[in-house]
Formats: structure tokens, C-alpha cells, sequence
């Protein structure tokens, strides 16, 4: 995409978050939604384009009252709002729409007017995956790792040190689910859930949501809000199976998002000031961190245990206290999406003094998916 | 409570029929050789619809795995090891380790594992694999 093209003039999450037993799925959408266009300056009939995960685009149109001349109903799992984005941003420079709205909302904890998790007996999953006792994400996602583990000689100590860094972000953010302090020692006396992972190396279930709103950047500037432009995307898609990851020490989706993402952008990696990586579990952020190109193959164990993603540190990761702590319905992307802008407007709980890059990176599924998005204050 | 099992496709039965017969079945394309899993009717590698179905030799190593501690309820109260094995041949493949304790110490990455079926209903056996001498 066209560098700074487009920007972000509408985000927020929904009112509340952590338990809504009163608000269904499609309630926490439009929730978020109507919050992001408060903060925008917009109504509903300013709206022209729709992009929602989990939902159809048409359910979420029509509930708000919008008749789009652009919907994106990509669904591709936690990491479905950064394609939303990346996808609105092509959209915006080709006159498909003007102003797009982008939504999340999922019920994770209170299940209120949500649907299942099952896979049909006849999908790819379903033959060859389910009937191994594969039940939610904690069984799947966390199969590649000991393979990992191996190769780098990462220990359960290093993934208990991941939880324990965002735990000292989350601290900071009064939103955040957990803000207790936590030591390497409580994570690896939680509660066993999927040898080696312990039930605190693994994502919150929450309810909420978030939503964006994009507009062209000569728009943006009268907004009612600092606009935060777009620099760079990327994204990509993998497998549909874990056991079928090309390589379970990397994910190859990450690397061709990261890459591209790094490419349109036209960045180093000494340019980000500010960093956000999907972490429904505590493996994530380390192959991220890898894939993406912050560390050599088999070193983000180091780098995190140097505390360079810590406070202070050179390079601030998961700064709202990530899946792990902040909060995590489902599908995450959103919130990671959401403190990245505040990071750029300048109005994060844990602000990054200064920062004007920030990168938004998501994981779809068990490592199905990915999307990276490069975001900048300056233009 | 019945196992979750598979419905093969079109696609797929060849495999499923090979379990139930005892015989790991995979395919492998004719233009480029390349062997691939799960099945289909055309080379992931090439594009190829050259592909044929043979007997594999049903030995690989432990390649990775989880133990899970919250059994889903077809697959009874002990936790049990969630495995992808690494096929001599080359594929990655799920399945469940058997005859070995579910424990990181009787489950050894790299360890040589053989394939077991064992019989679900008349139509369905699943590829289950247990440690085997190198």
C-alpha cells in the first residue's frame, strides 16, 4: 500500500471488559462500534464500509443501520482485523469506500449469543486432528513447542518469564484482567493444562470487543483525534492444521506478514519504538519476535530475560499487558490493534515516551494466520 | 462416550480404508516424487495430478507433542499426550502415542515410534503409533 495514505480517526474498545453476561456477541460489536464513531465525530450514516470477523459484515451492517458500499467478511482468526485493516487501507486509496468501520465483539467467558467451537467430522481438522482428543487452543496451539523448545534449548522457565513481563506491563493498565505481580515460580506452579504449559502461560477468556474507523489521511486531519497513519501491512496464511506448520520452530506466516509489512513500510527494525504481538500463549511473543526479525532464531528467550520488552527496556512489548493479562475474548488481534493507536496518540495507560512507530502483529488460529500492521504518528 | 471420530471425503478414504485394513496409506506424486499428507488428489509441491496411493512403512520419530490435562471427555479421565510424529517418509501426522506412559520421561522427542491401528467401529481404525526399536 501507498505509504501514510490512510488513517486511523476512530478507536476504541468496547465500555466494559473482563465479564458481560448482559451484552451478546453482536450487542459488543455494535458497543465498540458506537464508541469508536463517539470518538471519530461520526454516525452511523458516515459509513460506507464494513469489515468484521466472527459476525458477517451483513449482520453488523444492517444492526447499525449502515449500507456499505465496501464490506470484508475475512475471517481468518485473532488476526482478522489487521487483514480488516490492511484490506480497508487498499480499499480507501482504490475509491471502493471512504470511511470504514472495522468490528470485533466476542462473548469468550459469558458465551452469551455465541456459537460453538466444533469442527465438522468431515473437514480437514476433523479427520485428522479431532479424533486425537484436540479440544480448545490449549491443546493446539502449544504442539509445536516442545519441537522449539529442543532445537533452541529453551527452558519452561524462559516461557514462565514471558507471562511474568507483561504481567509488570498490565500493572500499569487499569483495564487490565490481572495486575497482580507474578514470579517464574507462580507460573510454574499454576495449574498444569497442556504439558509444558501451565494455565498462566495461557490466554485469559474474556468478553468485550473494539472497533476502528479508517478514513483517507487528507480526510483524517479534521477528525476530532491525533490521527494515527498507516506506514506498512502485511499478511499472510499457512495452515489449517498445526500438525502441518511447514517448520514447528517458525512460523512462515509471520515471516512473509512481518516481511511485507517491513517493506511497504520501508523500515528498519531500529525504527520501531513500539511493539504488539498476538500472545494467546506465552510461546507467541518468542516466535514473533523471531519471525518478525527482532532476534535471530532460538535468542527471543534471551532478549525477553535481558528485559529489553520490559519497562525501560529498548523495545516495549505487549504494553497493555497482552492476551495474557489485559484481556483476550477470542479473537485478540483488536486489542493489540487498539494499543498500538493509543500508543500513538499518546494516550496509552503505560505510554512509550515519544514512540512514533508501532507495530500491530496477529496470529489467526493456531498459527493459521497472520497480519502485521505498521503504524506511525508523524507523516 | 464414543471417540470422536473422522468422516472420510472422496478424498480421503483411500487412507481411512488403508487403516482399517492395517496399511498406513499416503501419496506421493509421479512427476516430482514428492510424498505428502493429508491426502489429496494432486501434489501440494508441484501441482501435479500424477499421484499414487502407496503402503508407507508406518515408522517415524516423536516429533512434538503436548500432554493434555483436561481430557475431553470421549478420551477418558487420565491426561494423554496429543503427538505429531515425523513419517520416515517425511510428513508431519497427529496422533496419540500408546503402549508408553503420557509422561515428558516415557515420551522422548526423536524417540522411533511404529504405527498401531486400532479399531474404532467396523469402518474406522485410527493410526495410533508406540514406541519402537531404532
Amino acid at each position: 500500500m501507498k505509504q501514510n495514505s490512510v488513517a486511523v480517526v476512530g478507536a476504541a474498545e468496547t465500555t466494559k471488559m473482563g465479564k458481560i453476561p448482559d451484552v451478546s456477541v453482536i450487542g459488543l460489536h455494535a458497543d465498540a462500534a458506537l464508541n469508536a464513531m463517539a470518538d471519530a465525530g461520526l454516525k452511523p450514516s458516515d459509513i460506507d464500509g464494513v469489515a468484521t470477523a466472527g459476525i458477517s459484515p451483513v449482520e453488523l451492517a444492517h444492526y447499525l443501520g449502515i449500507k456499505p458500499t465496501y464490506a470484508d467478511g475475512t475471517s481468518v482468526g485473532g488476526c482478522s482485523f489487521m487483514l480488516h485493516v490492511r484490506h480497508a487501507a487498499a480499499a480507501i486509496n482504490a475509491g471502493l469506500a471512504k470511511t470504514i468501520l472495522i468490528t470485533h465483539g466476542e462473548s469468550g467467558r459469558s458465551r452469551v449469543g455465541a456459537g460453538g467451537f466444533g469442527r465438522a467430522p468431515s473437514s480437514l481438522m476433523g479427520q485428522f486432528e479431532m479424533p486425537y482428543g484436540v479440544t480448545s487452543p490449549p491443546t493446539m496451539f502449544t504442539v509445536p513447542v516442545l519441537r522449539y523448545m529442543k532445537t533452541y534449548g529453551v527452558t519452561e522457565e524462559d516461557l514462565a518469564n514471558v507471562a511474568v513481563v507483561q504481567r509488570e506491563w498490565a500493572a500499569l493498565n487499569p483495564r487490565a484482567s490481572f495486575k497482580d505481580p507474578i514470579t517464574v515460580n507462580d507460573v510454574l506452579n499454576s495449574p498444569m493444562i497442556a504439558w509444558p504449559f501451565r494455565m498462566l502461560m495461557c490466554c485469559l477468556v474474556t468478553d468485550g470487543g473494539g472497533a476502528l474507523i479508517l478514513t483517507s489521511a487528507d480526510r483524517a486531519k479534521d477528525f476530532p483525534q491525533k490521527p494515527v497513519y498507516i506506514l506498512g501491512t502485511g499478511e499472510s496464511v499457512e495452515t489449517p492444521l498445526v500438525s502441518q506448520m511447514y517448520d514447528f520452530t517458525s512460523s512462515t506466516a509471520f515471516k512473509i506478514s512481518g516481511k511485507k509489512a517491513f517493506e511497504e513500510a520501508g523500515i528498519t527494525h531500529a525504527d520501531v519504538d513500539h511493539l504488539m504481538i498476538y500472545d494467546a500463549f506465552a510461546h507467541l511473543p518468542l516466535y514473533g519476535l523471531e519471525d518478525l526479525g527482532f532476534c535471530k532464531p532460538g535468542e527471543a528467550k534471551d532478549f525477553i530475560r535481558e528485559r529489553n520488552t520490559a519497562i525501560g527496556g529498548k523495545l516495549p512489548l505487549n504494553t497493555n499487558g497482552g492476551g495474557l493479562s489485559y484481556m483476550h475474548s477470542g479473537m485478540y488481534g483488536m486489542y493489540a490493534l487498539q494499543e498500538s493507536v493509543r500508543q500513538m496518540r499518546g494516550t496509552a495507560a503505560a505510554q512509550v515516551k515519544d514512540a512514533k512507530i508501532s507495530i500491530a502483529h496477529g496470529v489467526g488460529g493456531m498459527f493459521a494466520a497472520s497480519g502485521t500492521i505498521v503504524f506511525t504518528n508523524e507523516k | 462416550m464414543a471417540r470422536i471420530l473422522p468422516e472420510p471425503t472422496p478424498e480421503t478414504r483411500h487412507f481411512w480404508e488403508g487403516c482399517r485394513d492395517g496399511e498406513l496409506r499416503l501419496q506421493r506424486c509421479t512427476d516430482c516424487k514428492t510424498t505428502y499428507f493429508p491426502p489429496r488428489a494432486f501434489c501440494p509441491s508441484c501441482a501435479s495430478r500424477q499421484v499414487e496411493v502407496y503402503a508407507a512403512s508406518g515408522r517415524g520419530v516423536l516429533w512434538s507433542y503436548v500432554i493434555n490435562h483436561r481430557p475431553r471427555p470421549d478420551m477418558g479421565t487420565e491426561p494423554y499426550a496429543i503427538a505429531v510424529v515425523k513419517l520416515d517418509e517425511g510428513p508431519t501426522m497427529m496422533t496419540n502415542i500408546v503402549g508408553c506412559p503420557q509422561t515428558p520421561e516415557a515420551l522422548v522427542l526423536d524417540m522411533p515410534v511404529k504405527v498401531r491401528f486400532e479399531k474404532q467401529t467396523d469402518d474406522i481404525s485410527l493410526p495410533l503409533f508406540e514406541p519402537a526399536k531404532s
